[in-house]
C-alpha cells in the first residue's frame, strides 16, 4: 500500500526522530510513504475563522497533490492532521470556503474533498490491522506500563475527526497492547498539555502539563507516547511533578518494538 | 478608532459562523475547561456576553489569551456552540486592528529554549498576531 505522505515543518527539525522511526517502521511494514514534494506548513494550528482563507491553503494544496496522485495523505503528527483533517473538511461542508480556496488554485482542477487523509495510527488499525502489527513485532515491550497521552487534536471536535470516541478513546491503548506493552487508563488522557500557550503563559503551561503528568503517575504509567511534538515537549519541559515521567513518540516505540 | 457596536456584534457573527442564542446556559463549558481558572470571564460567560453583544468588554478580556484552543468545550456542548470559536473570532478582532499585536518578532528569542518545538513558535504567531 502507498501513502502520499505529508510530515511537516517540526518532523523536519524538533520532532526528527517522529518522523525517522515512523519511516523505518512504515518500509518494514510494507507500507510505502511517499513525501509530497511541494509541502507547505500546515500552520499549525486550524482556522477557527470562517473568514481565514490563506491559512487554509497550504492544506488545500497538500489535499489536491494527494488527489492527483490518487493516494491517501499520511499524516503523522497531531497538529498536521487536525489543520488538513479540518480543512478538508471545510472543503466538503462550506461551498464558500470552497470556491475563494479554489480561485487562489488558477490552472489547477478545482478541489472538492475528494482526498481521505489518515494518520499513522489510523494506519496501523486499518490497512495493517493491530493483530497484523503484533504478529511482526521482533522484541516486544513486556513488562512496560504505558499511558497513551492523546490530547487534543487527534479527538476533537470528534465529528469532523472521526479518530476514535473523543471522551473514551481506545486506538492508542490497542496500539500499546499489540508492541506487547501494558497500556495505562488514566483520566487526563485526553486533556489538553497547554499547548502554544507555552510561548508566553510559563505558569499555565506549567500547571497543565503538571496535572496530566500527575494524573498518568498515579495510575501508574512509567512512560507516556504522543504523536504530537508540542505535547511532547509542554510534557518533558513544563511539568512541575515531584516525579520525572518520560514521554516517547508512539514511532520510537514502534521502531524499537520492530528493532528499525 | 472607535468602531460602532452593531458593527462589532456582526463581526464576531461573521467571522465565527457561530449562533450564541444556542446556548441553553447549561454550563458545561466552563465545567470542562482546562483554562477556566485563570480566566476574567469563564467560557459559559463570555458566550452570555456575545449574546448580548457585549463584545468592546470582550475585546478587553484576558480570557482571549488563555484560551488554549483545546475543544473540550466544542466537543461537549449540547447545543454545538462552539465557545472557543467566538473566543477565537473576538481575538482575531483584536489583532486584526492597528497595534492588536501581542507578540512580536523582537521578543522570540527571549522565549525560545533549545528544545521548543517549530509549531510552537507557528502557533503562537498564529495566536498572538495577523
Amino acid at each position: 500500500m502507498v501513502f502520499d505522505y505529508y510530515p511537516g515543518c517540526t518532523l523536519k527539525t524538533e520532532a526528527r526522530e517522529l518522523d525517522e522511526a515512523g519511516r523505518r517502521s512504515a518500509a518494514a511494514l510494507g507500507i510505502e510513504l511517499q513525501e509530497l514534494d511541494a509541502w507547505q506548513c500546515c500552520g499549525a494550528v486550524y482556522p477557527l475563522g470562517r473568514d481565514e482563507i490563506a491559512p487554509r491553503l497550504s492544506s488545500v494544496r497538500a489535499l489536491a497533490a494527494a488527489r492527483d496522485h490518487r493516494r491517501d495523505l499520511l499524516t503523522l503528527c497531531s497538529a498536521c492532521h487536525h489543520v488538513i483533517k479540518r480543512v478538508n473538511h471545510d472543503i466538503r461542508t462550506d461551498e464558500k470556503i470552497r470556491d475563494t480556496a479554489n480561485s487562489y488554485m488558477e490552472g489547477e482542477q478545482a478541489y472538492q474533498g475528494e482526498t481521505k487523509v489518515v494518520h499513522y495510527l489510523e494506519m496501523l488499525r486499518d490497512t495493517l490491522g493491530f493483530d497484523e502489527l503484533k504478529n511482526r513485532i521482533k522484541k516486544p515491550l513486556t513488562g512496560m506500563k504505558i499511558g497513551a497521552y492523546y490530547g487534543c487534536l487527534l479527538l476533537r471536535p470528534g465529528k469532523v475527526m472521526s479518530f476514535d470516541n473523543p471522551e473514551n478513546p481506545s486506538i492508542m491503548e490497542s496500539f500499546i497492547t499489540a508492541l506487547g506493552a501494558e497500556p495505562v487508563i488514566y483520566p487526563y488522557r485526553n486533556e489538553c498539555c497547554g499547548g502554544y500557550i507555552t510561548v508566553k503563559e510559563k505558569d499555565q503551561a506549567a500547571r497543565t502539563a503538571s496535572r496530566v503528568i500527575d494524573s498518568a503517575l498515579e495510575h501508574g504509567a512509567d512512560c507516556l507516547i504522543t504523536a504530537c511534538p508540542l505535547c511532547l515537549y509542554n510534557i518533558d519541559v513544563n511539568g512541575t511533578s515531584s516525579k520525572d515521567l518520560p514521554v516517547y513518540y508512539i514511532t520510537q516505540l514502534l521502531a524499537q518494538a520492530l528493532d528499525v | 478608532m472607535h468602531q460602532n457596536n452593531n458593527y462589532l456584534v456582526e463581526t464576531a457573527a461573521q467571522i465565527s459562523g457561530v449562533n450564541p442564542k444556542s446556548c441553553m446556559k447549561c454550563g458545561k463549558c466552563t465545567a470542562s475547561c482546562p483554562a477556566f481558572d485563570d480566566m476574567d470571564l469563564s467560557p459559559h460567560m463570555f458566550v452570555s456576553m456575545v449574546e448580548a453583544g457585549r463584545i468592546r468588554e470582550l475585546m478587553e478580556s484576558t480570557s482571549l489569551w488563555k484560551c488554549l484552543s483545546c475543544f473540550a468545550c466544542v466537543e461537549r456542548c449540547p447545543r454545538g456552540v462552539e465557545p472557543s470559536t467566538l473566543m477565537e473570532a473576538v481575538r482575531l478582532m483584536v489583532i486584526r486592528k492597528q497595534g492588536g499585536h501581542r507578540i512580536s518578532a523582537d521578543e522570540i528569542p527571549e522565549l525560545l529554549d533549545k528544545r521548543i518545538p517549530q509549531q510552537a513558535l507557528t502557533s503562537a504567531f498564529r495566536k498572538y498576531s495577523r
